[in-house]
């Protein structure tokens, strides 16, 4: 029907009386990495919740492809091609770190009933999943137990995860987060190098990570989105500097 | 060398309990025989708790409602003259698989203490039900005249007999549980444990994983009841008694929770002391407390985790 992979429509959530997204309509068109930003409390990691199907929308609608995903929980979502990174890494600590991305390859390899060969020998899991931690940088620690990775490497884990569910789009909510200037350079260019391959909403706060890869930025403001850009755009827009970059940027 | 102290540990395990009744019986002491076989049918139930606690985090309070199930199966079929073991076995597990896919749909949904006590809730109803029955022998129980028979091919009257086809079932239910936690269903279930909201994220929906699994404990202890109905000839409600789902889970944590081992070596140290302790004071429970209590704080991994190749990963 047209080229948008994702149109939100009046997405509303409250709180009590805290009404973390009022209101909202977002697009994402086939392709593009758009990103979120927004000063601390603005809701991001709200829209992005339900987005992914972990949080209720009050209000408003979700569309997927042309397809209506708003009663779908989280599972189904998966299912449908959404995939995420949480703004607190999220992983399996107690399993390897080609266990957690064979995981995400079972999690799309049909149904799971299956109760008498051994996962772990499986070449139709581990060999894609080695794949997949090569292509994010973590192949040397594959066998690494995830809970002993570096922060950086468990964030970067946590991406390989989301691709290795082949996903149309991928949500990832501050990829960069309290990472050091290598490990978040590391993190920009291995999320560059999936620009324009892979459809990305961005939510994060390192300026220099969104101006540089982002397409378009949305700037969430108390639940409600002030201004949608080109990221020149963004940065030139008064209401948006007042609101969130401040002066110095 | 990891692998080769595992083989060493279950080669010596194997050989031990195979070799009890035989040893006993040339020391004349046949009490021995009863009591492991004791051990080994409580280990088939840890084992099976162990399943849905161990790998899959759900810590039902209310597993020794399979035992009561799978025990009233043969002692309510052998009250009406039905003896075949045939019958009354698939009737005890299969009963029990139905009356955990029921529990398991209500209870699964709820998550943390609430699950535990909708667990528990549940067998206390079994329990009051078993009590309030007469026919049944209501509080005292009933005895079971005839053992479940086999077409003749084993005589469970007979203890060393019976000895062995506990045995033999017990490190079957071991296996299988085995198995099933490294499959793909395996996998799933002990994913869920570790982070829910990642699974989800990833496209799994934990909730029916976690019923099959919670199902196959529940078919699995239903078979131990089974096997305890025609160890005592005799059923009570307290084989569903709250304390019963207790220690069932204790065995599991002394043992080590999430190993293969470890159902059997908690069954054993804990059925072991108890009779050691009865057997010396009658408040027994009075020292067996604060010992559990401090086996829990010391050995985290519990007894599998201490013995050398009795761990698995």
């Amino acid at each position: 029907m047209n080229d948008m992979l994702l149109e939100v429509r009046g997405l509303s959530k409250s709180f009590g009386a805290l009404r973390a997204c009022d209101g909202i309509d977002f697009d994402v068109r086939e392709g593009e990495t758009h990103a979120v930003i927004g000063p601390n409390g603005a809701g991001k990691t709200t829209f992005i919740s339900q987005l992914s199907g972990d949080l209720r929308p009050d209000q408003g609608s979700i569309r997927f492809a042309g397809q209506d995903v708003t009663p779908l929980r989280a599972p189904a979502r998966a299912k449908k091609g959404f995939a995420r990174s949480f703004q607190i890494t999220s992983i399996y600590r107690e399993f390897t770190a080609l266990d957690n991305v064979a995981l995400a390859i079972q999690a799309h390899a049909g149904h799971s009933f299956r109760f008498w060969k051994p996962a772990r020998s499986e070449p139709a899991l581990r060999d894609p999943a080695r794949q997949y931690l090569d292509g994010v940088g973590l192949g040397e620690r594959a066998n690494a137990l995830a809970a002993n990775l570096s922060h950086g490497e468990q964030r970067q884990l946590e991406v390989a995860m989301a691709l290795a569910t082949k996903p149309r789009l991928l949500l990832l909510d501050e990829p960069v987060a309290g990472m050091g200037t290598e490990e978040s350079q590391r993190m920009v260019t291995l999320l560059d190098s999936l620009k324009g391959r892979q459809t990305m909403i961005l939510v994060e706060h390192d300026m220099d990570a969104v101006f540089s890869l982002a397409d378009r930025i949305s700037v969430l403001v108390y639940g409600r989105i002030i201004a949608t850009g080109a990221p020149l755009d963004i940065r030139a827009n008064t209401e948006v500097r007042q609101a969130y970059l401040g002066e110095d940027s | 060398m990891r692998a080769h102290a595992q083989l060493i540990f279950w080669a010596v395990l194997v050989a031990a309990l195979a070799l009890l009744p035989p040893v006993v019986g040339v020391l004349h002491e046949p009490f021995y025989v009863e009591l492991v076989r004791r051990v080994m049918i409580f280990a088939i139930a840890a084992a099976s708790l162990n399943l849905i606690l161990g790998y899959g985090g759900l810590v039902s309070f209310g597993h020794a409602a399979y035992l009561g199930i799978g025990g009233y199966a043969v002692g309510i079929l052998s009250f009406y003259g039905m003896n075949s073991g045939w019958l009354q076995w698939p009737v005890a597990i299969g009963a029990s698989a139905l009356v955990a896919l029921a529990i398991g749909a209500v209870s699964i949904r709820a998550s943390g203490m609430y699950f535990i006590m909708i667990t528990l809730a549940f067998t206390q109803m079994l329990y009051y039900l078993g009590i309030s029955i007469e026919e049944f022998g209501g509080d005292d129980g009933m005895r079971i005249k005839t053992r479940s028979q086999f077409s003749g091919l084993i005589d469970l009257a007979d203890p060393v007999a019976s000895y062995y086809l506990v045995l033999v079932l017990m490190f079957g239910t071991i296996y299988l549980v085995h198995r099933i936690a490294r499959s793909r269903f395996g996998m799933v279930l002990r994913a869920a444990k570790s982070n829910e909201a990642r699974s989800r994220a990833i496209g799994f929906s934990p909730y029916s994983y976690r019923l099959c699994a919670f199902t196959i404990a529940g078919a699995l202890c239903g078979l131990a009841g089974a096997l305890l109905a025609n160890h005592t000839a005799y059923i009570t409600p307290d084989f569903m008694h709250w304390t019963r789902s207790g220690e069932i889970m204790f065995m599991v944590i002394l043992g080590g929770v999430a190993s293969s081992a470890g159902p059997l070596l908690g069954a054993l140290v804990l059925l072991v002391f108890e009779t050691l302790l009865a057997g010396w004071t009658e408040h027994w429970q009075v020292i067996l407390g604060p010992l559990l209590v401090l086996s829990v704080i010391f050995f985290r991994t519990g007894l599998a985790g201490i013995i050398p190749g009795a761990g698995d990963e």
